[in-house]
């Protein structure tokens, strides 16, 4: 538990009865074995993040298909009609009603599970926590091993799945029962139905997750490098904690809740099936007796602490650049840590407001409003501090300060138009509308993902010894920002005017929703883009479209700018190009096998910039003092760590 | 935004805009300061940073006044309000009582009929012709009738709608009435409001049901109250009246006590 123990296990768990010293000596492993079954914390970072940046690109291009169906029901879908997998499930070249779910479905599930998660908790969590924390590698590499390939095996099950006679799964990323259980039933062999696949590959994804979350929590408390104190670590390091308890706890629940709903698929169980349903114009023969509510309690009791696994990272990733950038620490470092602890613990008690609609009574729904209105108290402490912070400062705009700074807005946007959704009644109207849908992608899209994205431009330079391309990175920042605004904004009006989601047209069908008129007729901007007439309420459907498929060229930039920096981008002329204070920027360009040269010491604080009398803006935690260069003796460092 | 035709949905729309004001008022306030710190602390306008950065205390008071705007935003709106739609139905002789049921990809709507008392169902009576919500024979259930895909209900009268599924979780939402409650198998769960303008509007269905999800459509219509209840009066129950009495006997017991069940 004490930090200063931990430094014997140093040498153990470094290279696994390599001995530090003679390193060099010893010839590298083969390639399968240090490239492809790695048990480095930083291999196995980049097997995660290069893994989640392919999940993320493929459910981004589910979601544009579904965008053409959105705003052009009814019109066959460009380019794709003729691939051969999408022949079979395309009509006349029509976004069919099942293939708009099985795509609704997957794109949630694969940018949840397989793509911000993997990249923010597996891919950064990986790479940056132990190099922060001053250890050689994770507590259990093997089991960080078996993290990653738990991953990829419920990766490859899910995506396999597609190509299933029944497709994917279909039933919403949430796969309520019963239409989960009722979904595919027609297929021959029910193992082999996309419904059935998904499940198995979330036992696989939750696994994972879990083995991550053991992981993550033991390396955290006991590999930290002398003098790593509690109030020395980096935030990120802090975040990193709370969300390995998150997954830790809130998981096991929608893993019981996966197989039980396997059971009531494949042996014959009802936990979820009521009795008596009518399904198909035919009594669906099942036990009965079960409730669908129950999985929904299971399903949301993982699915609002994912929210914040979601969120954790990328705040921590932009409380790590913040600071950088603008010379100067965090603005009240210790509030934030207390702030994102409670924001743990209370993200497991408000679950049930996604539930308000399902008919709660007055007590009930009472305690879950009082806690999901106490949760936005840690959240705007955690945002104020972060916007704060740069008051001050003396702020330089490099890629990553871009995305972070403009995560501070999104995220914000996000977390404010969460206040109303709080209340169960405000939820009459907006509940499953497009305002829930514009809620949560601000949190996690402009919000989560800018964030991961100013992680890649900020710890790339330690990886591959080369910064990114600063034109790019501003090519793909900017236009990232516009389109993203322009995909969610227009869906909070919508919303406003009751557009609800997961409909295969967009809305269409509901005419006399659909059809309410957002700009009069001869209103400047109708002229421009409807010859004068009114535009209505569903002709934002396209500006949202139009924007999903300019964010994808916006990306490009960004994928040119990943492959070309690697080889060809500026080299950093130092281990600590940013003229950062945490320990990873101590360690050798790329950190080989086992991290520091040295033992690492943690002498001071983790965001000591711009300290008055220093001779530079940054004094990094793992330089000494130049006073006292030796290293101050170990009660001193206790007493420090507790300021 | 949209029409409101309910008498809650004013008071529910009155909370959003509150909220929503609060909210507007939040993100200027951090948006000019931040777009202040972004231009004023920039490096090339400030070349050394401040160690201590802001040493006042204003982001506490802006964070307790944040707490009491929710505070009062709970205990003044979201609480009475809610509890007035939960738990104060109203039970008076001219409320109209209607059973919504869902399943794929059509709403049935079961009205009580002339002595506004809900006849029993119970889902083994469902049958292919006639009984598409599975009423049992019983005296409240003679003048019961259904009318599939349209709601159709007075103005200004204050209405209970049950809303169940017989297959999967659907969504009734009455966009107009700013109201919906999932429809979910094996249970009943009750909205009331009142309806305060006569129109005709989409029924929307609020969760993902299969693969016509997004066009399982069904139409509100609201009316004034004689037109009604003309309508009512001309409406053929869904029990034909010369159905032998035995077989209604022999299903009795049995049915009742899965209609026990299925509440």
């Amino acid at each position: 538990m004490n930090p200063q123990s931990s430094t014997d296990l140093s040498h153990e768990t470094a290279v696994h009865g390599h001995d530090d010293h003679h390193e060099e000596h010893h010839h590298d492993p083969p390639f399968w074995r240090k490239y492809v079954f790695s048990t480095d914390h930083k291999v196995i970072g980049i097997q995660y993040g290069i893994t989640a940046l392919l999940f993320l690109a493929l459910g981004f291009f589910l979601m544009m298909v579904m965008r053409w169906s959105i705003a052009y029901p009814g019109r066959p879908v460009p380019f794709i009609s003729h691939l051969p997998w999408f022949r079979v499930w395309l009509e006349n070249g029509m976004v069919t009603g099942d293939l708009y779910n099985m795509f609704g479905a997957m794109h949630g599930t694969i940018m949840i599970f397989l793509g911000i998660v993997p990249l923010a908790f597996g891919a950064f969590g990986n790479y940056v926590t132990p190099l922060q924390i001053g250890a050689p590698d994770m507590a259990f590499p093997r089991l960080n091993m078996a993290s990653y390939w738990s991953y990829l095996l419920g990766g490859v099950l899910m995506f396999a799945s597609f190509f299933l006679p029944s497709g994917a799964a279909k039933a919403g990323w949430t796969n309520y029962s019963p239409l989960a259980t009722t979904t595919d039933l027609s297929f021959g062999s029910l193992f082999w139905t996309g419904q059935t696949q998904w499940l198995l590959a979330m036992v696989f994804l939750i696994s994972s997750s879990l083995l991550g979350a053991v992981n993550f929590i033991t390396t955290i408390i006991n590999l930290r490098c002398k003098g790593m104190t509690w109030m020395r670590m980096p935030f990120f390091v802090w975040a990193m904690l709370v969300t390995g308890f998150l997954l830790l706890l809130a998981f096991p629940p929608l893993e019981v809740a996966a197989i039980m709903q396997l059971m009531d698929r494949m042996a014959g169980t009802s936990f979820f099936v009521p009795s008596g349903l009518f399904v198909n114009g035919q009594f669906f023969n099942a036990a009965g007796g079960g409730s669908p509510l129950l999985y929904q309690h299971l399903f949301w009791f993982l699915g609002h602490p994912e929210v914040y696994v979601l969120i954790l990272p990328a705040i921590a990733i932009v409380g790590e650049i913040i600071p950088n950038n603008t010379r100067k620490p965090l603005w009240g470092y210790k509030t934030m840590v207390y702030a994102v602890m409670v924001l743990g613990f209370l993200s497991f008690l408000v679950w049930a407001h996604h539930m308000y609609i399902t008919g709660m009574g007055a007590g009930v729904s009472t305690f879950f409003q009082t806690v999901t209105v106490l949760i936005s108290v840690p959240s705007v402490i955690l945002i104020t501090s972060i916007l704060i912070s740069m008051w001050g400062g003396s702020i330089r705009f490099n890629t990553p300060m871009l995305f972070a700074t403009a995560f501070i807005p999104m995220f914000g946007i996000g977390g404010l138009t969460g206040l109303p959704l709080a209340f169960s009644m405000i939820d009459l109207h907006l509940h499953d509308t497009y305002y829930v849908i514009a809620h949560f992608h601000y949190v996690v899209a402009p919000g989560t993902l800018f964030g991961l994205f100013a992680g890649i431009y900020f710890w790339f330079p330690k990886q591959t010894g080369r910064r990114m391309s600063e034109l790019l990175g501003h090519l793909h920042f900017w236009p990232s920002l516009l389109f993203m605004n322009g995909i969610f904004a227009p869906m909070f009006i919508q919303g406003m005017a009751g557009f609800h989601r997961r409909a295969s047209d967009g809305g269409a069908a509901y005419e006399r929703i659909a059809g309410q008129e957002f700009l009069e007729a001869g209103s400047f901007l109708s002229k421009i883009f409807k010859n004068g007439e009114a535009i209505t309420m569903i002709d934002l459907n396209i500006v949202a479209s139009v924007s999903a498929w300019c964010l994808a060229i916006a990306q490009v930039p960004f994928i040119i700018n990943f492959f070309w920096s690697m080889t060809k981008g500026k080299k950093v002329n130092s281990n600590n190009p940013w003229d950062a204070t945490t320990l990873e920027w101590s360690c050798p360009t790329p950190p080989p096998h086992g991290n520091f040269l040295k033992e690492p010491v943690a002498y001071r604080g983790p965001y000591e910039y711009s300290v008055p009398g220093a001779e530079r803006d940054f004094t990094p935690q793992f330089e000494p003092d130049p006073e006292s260069p030796q290293a101050p003796a170990e009660e001193e460092l206790e007493v420090k760590g507790g300021h | 935004m949209h029409e409101i035709a309910s008498e809650h949905g004013e008071e529910l729309d009155h909370m959003l805009a509150l909220v929503h004001w609060f909210m507007l008022i939040l993100a200027v306030g951090w948006g000019i300061f931040m777009i202040y710190v972004l231009i004023r602390f920039n490096a090339r306008r400030n070349k050394k940073a401040s160690y201590s950065g802001i040493t006042n205390h204003f982001s506490t008071h802006v964070e307790m006044g944040v707490v009491i705007v929710e505070v009062v935003l709970l205990l003044g709106f979201a609480f009475p309000l809610w509890a007035a739609r939960v738990e104060k139905f109203p039970d008076s002789p001219d409320v109209v009582k209607v059973r919504a049921v869902g399943q794929q990809f059509l709403w049935t709507f079961h009205y009580a009929g002339k002595d506004g008392m809900m006849g029993q169902v119970d889902l083994d009576e469902i049958n292919a012709g006639g009984n598409p919500v599975g009423l049992v024979r019983e005296p409240n259930a003679l003048d019961d009738f259904a009318v599939p895909n349209t709601l159709k209900l007075p103005k200004g009268r204050r209405v209970i709608v049950q809303v169940t599924s017989k297959d999967v979780i659907h969504g009734l939402a009455l966009v107009p009435m700013m109201i919906q409650q999932d429809a979910i198998p094996g249970q009943e769960v009750p909205m009331w409001f009142t309806p305060t303008k006569t129109g005709e509007w989409d029924i929307v269905c609020a969760q993902l049901c299969g693969a016509s999800h997004g066009q399982m459509k069904a139409t509100l219509e609201v009316v004034e109250p004689e037109e009604y209840d003309a309508w009512v009066e001309s409406q053929p129950p869904m029990l034909k009246p010369e159905a032998p009495e035995k077989t209604a006997g022999a299903a009795s017991p049995e049915s009742s006590k899965g209609a026990v069940a299925s509440n």
